[in-house]
């Protein structure tokens, strides 16, 4: 046997009750790898939620931080991430929206629009705080924005960009071509077939990825450090020229640069941001599942 | 799109194009090239913020090469990045290390010996953990893994490459196995049916089928992981400790390119020597990243091209 199976990458009798058990093996240890994974994840959260959610109270959550950040609630920064996520959602949105409108009905298959496709991965591979670099050289300092809500979220809005993006363009190619030429046959512009057709076939993917957005903007730190974030204000922020708190930076802070913090602090201010993050994520993967059963082609 | 419908789609549009269309077409073009509008700004705003001491003061040698990061020393500023570079790659490679193996293993099971709800839920996990951001991460850095280890390994302090490394690895592992996924995904199922018609075990397929056809793509999947764990920021900041050195092992503290720029922008006054260094790191940041997520793209589209 051996001798005839020189020419393939493998012995021809492989189907032997050691290979057998071999795979059994393999397939074991590739299970465990995968297991071991998912264990992060549930310890991650078991943890957060076992020692952070005992310090959990609609106190917490509604009171702002009091005693140097060694009592007290959250308050202020969860509405200071509402105003930061709320704000580089207006500005994301539409651009990543009509970025991936250009890119699957306008754009034909030529070296500029693979050079749109390499800055859109580019985009998305920039490190988190040479992000935070630029929005203090553009917006803070250039557009002469200040440390402020607008700054950051501008920031933010730059950096979550090929999230929209890609997501937009997935839920334009899921739309199929016939739908565009019946429209194009019976008259329509381009633009009347992606207004009429297109978009009300895929409105709800690309929904998807601006609630994707909105959970990736929320979780940031490094971007808002310095563009707009702070470590504590007395005040809630009136108008996106002022600067506010953050959960993600509010978590920061207490768990590394005030000492004595007691430790339910951190630990339900985690727990409040992941389930914020994670609570989001879910919603939108969730809904396009149920999508992609209900899909009427 | 054919020629046909090309023609139909030019014949509707002077029929009854509205007078608002090429307003409308022009913005959605000027919003499709944002992506390279943004890059190239970034770059540009990182750049010039600190040009002045790029261009005239800056020692390309030493900023390279040489181990001393004292930007505030009053009498001898030095801006030696070196320390600050060995800190990224030793806690990169720490991350690699356990990140490659898991996340490549976890790719090859979900995508071949799954199916069905299994794979959906476990697809869904590894977006989830992907989606947890990275103050989190840091955070059980310092709460859970940095006690862990001093009970583990008696290290003097836990903020060190292991904590980093190990924070850093399972925050790389999602993207590997996405992509890693995605890449043998696209191998087609006529390469496994007759691998196995040729008596070949599923394992045997895997290993000298599957990995030699998705080889690239699997690289690219290592190499953006590679590109999330330099970019990563307050994750290490806060999981690496502070010391700016060369470690000589993996229980040593070590600060990394990122973290410095995070943990020092705030303290420079503006437009100082020191404040336009930390904007020449983003400027090799920004390099280093634009390198490694080119091949890896490079690498993906090769195997589509296939």
């Amino acid at each position: 046997m051996s001798e005839q199976s020189a020419g393939l990458p493998f012995k021809t009798s492989a189907v032997t009750a050691a290979n057998r058990s071999r795979e059994h093996v393999l397939v074991a240890v590739l299970g465990m790898a995968t297991a071991l994974l998912i264990l992060p994840l549930l310890a991650i959260i078991g943890l957060l939620v076992v020692k952070g959610f005992p310090a959990l109270s609609l106190e917490f959550l509604f009171s702002a931080p009091a005693a140097g950040m060694t009592a007290g609630g959250i308050f202020p920064a969860i509405i200071g991430t509402l105003w930061l996520v709320g704000v580089s959602l207006l500005v994301a949105a539409p651009i990543g929206v009509l970025a991936g409108i250009y890119l699957n009905e306008y754009a034909g298959d030529t070296w500029v629009t693979r050079i749109i496709h390499l800055a859109i991965v580019n985009l998305a591979g920039v490190p988190s705080i040479v992000h935070a670099l630029f929005g203090v050289g553009a917006f803070v300092l250039f557009l002469g924005l200040g440390t402020s809500i607008l700054a950051a979220s501008l920031t933010l809005a730059v950096m979550t960009l090929p999230v929209i993006i890609a997501s937009t363009k997935e839920a334009l190619a899921s739309v199929p071509m016939p739908f565009r030429r019946a429209c194009w046959v019976l008259g329509a512009t381009r633009w009347q077939t992606i207004r009429y057709v297109v978009l009300p076939n895929s409105i709800s993917g690309i929904l998807t990825g601006v609630i994707l957005q909105v959970s990736r903007a929320a979780g940031e730190t490094a971007p808002i450090m310095f563009t707009g974030a702070a470590f504590y204000l007395p005040f809630l922020p009136q108008s996106v020229w002022d600067q506010c708190m953050a959960l993600s930076m509010h978590l920061f802070t207490v768990s590394t640069q005030v000492p004595n913090v007691p430790e339910p602090i951190p630990y339900a201010t985690a727990l409040v941001l992941l389930g914020l993050v994670l609570g989001v994520n879910l919603a939108s993967i969730i809904f396009r599942s149920y999508l992609r059963s209900h899909r009427k082609w | 799109m054919n020629r046909l419908s090309k023609r139909v789609a030019a014949n509707a549009r002077t029929r009854s194009g509205t007078a608002l269309e090429p307003v409308i077409e022009w913005i959605i073009r000027v919003c499709g090239f944002s992506a390279i509008f943004f890059v190239f700004a970034i770059f540009l705003f990182v750049f010039t913020s600190g040009a002045d001491f790029i261009l005239h003061r800056l020692d390309a040698g030493e900023f390279l090469l040489s181990t001393e990061w004292y930007p505030s020393s009053i009498a001898n500023k030095r801006y030696g990045t070196l320390a600050l570079f060995v800190g990224t790659v030793s806690v990169t490679a720490l991350a690699m290390l356990i990140a490659v193996p898991f996340g490549l293993g976890a790719a090859v099971f979900i995508s071949e010996f799954t199916s069905g709800k299994l794979k959906e839920s476990l697809k869904i996990v590894v977006e989830l953990l992907a989606a947890i951001p990275s103050v989190v991460w840091g955070f059980i850095g310092i709460a859970i893994m940095n006690p862990l280890i001093i009970i583990l390994f008696g290290a003097p302090i836990g903020l060190n490459v292991l904590n980093g490394g190990i924070i850093l690895g399972l925050m790389s592992v999602p993207i590997i196995v996405s992509i890693g996924e995605d890449a043998l995904k696209a191998v087609p199922d006529s390469y496994r049916e007759a691998s196995l018609a040729l008596g070949a075990t599923r394992w045997q397929s895997t290993y000298k089928v599957l990995f030699p056809a998705a080889r690239s793509g699997l690289l690219a999947a290592v190499l953006l992981g590679v590109g999330r764990a330099v970019g990563e920021t307050i994750a290490v900041l806060m999981a690496t400790g502070h010391a700016v050195q060369i470690p000589h092992s993996v229980l040593d503290s070590v600060r990394t390119l990122t973290a410095t720029i995070a943990a020092e922008l705030g303290e420079t006054a503006r437009g100082s020597d020191h404040y336009q260094a930390l904007f020449a790191i983003g400027v090799l940041l920004f390099a280093l990243t634009f390198v490694v997520n080119l091949t890896a793209d490079l690498l993906v589209r090769g195997t589509r091209d296939e």
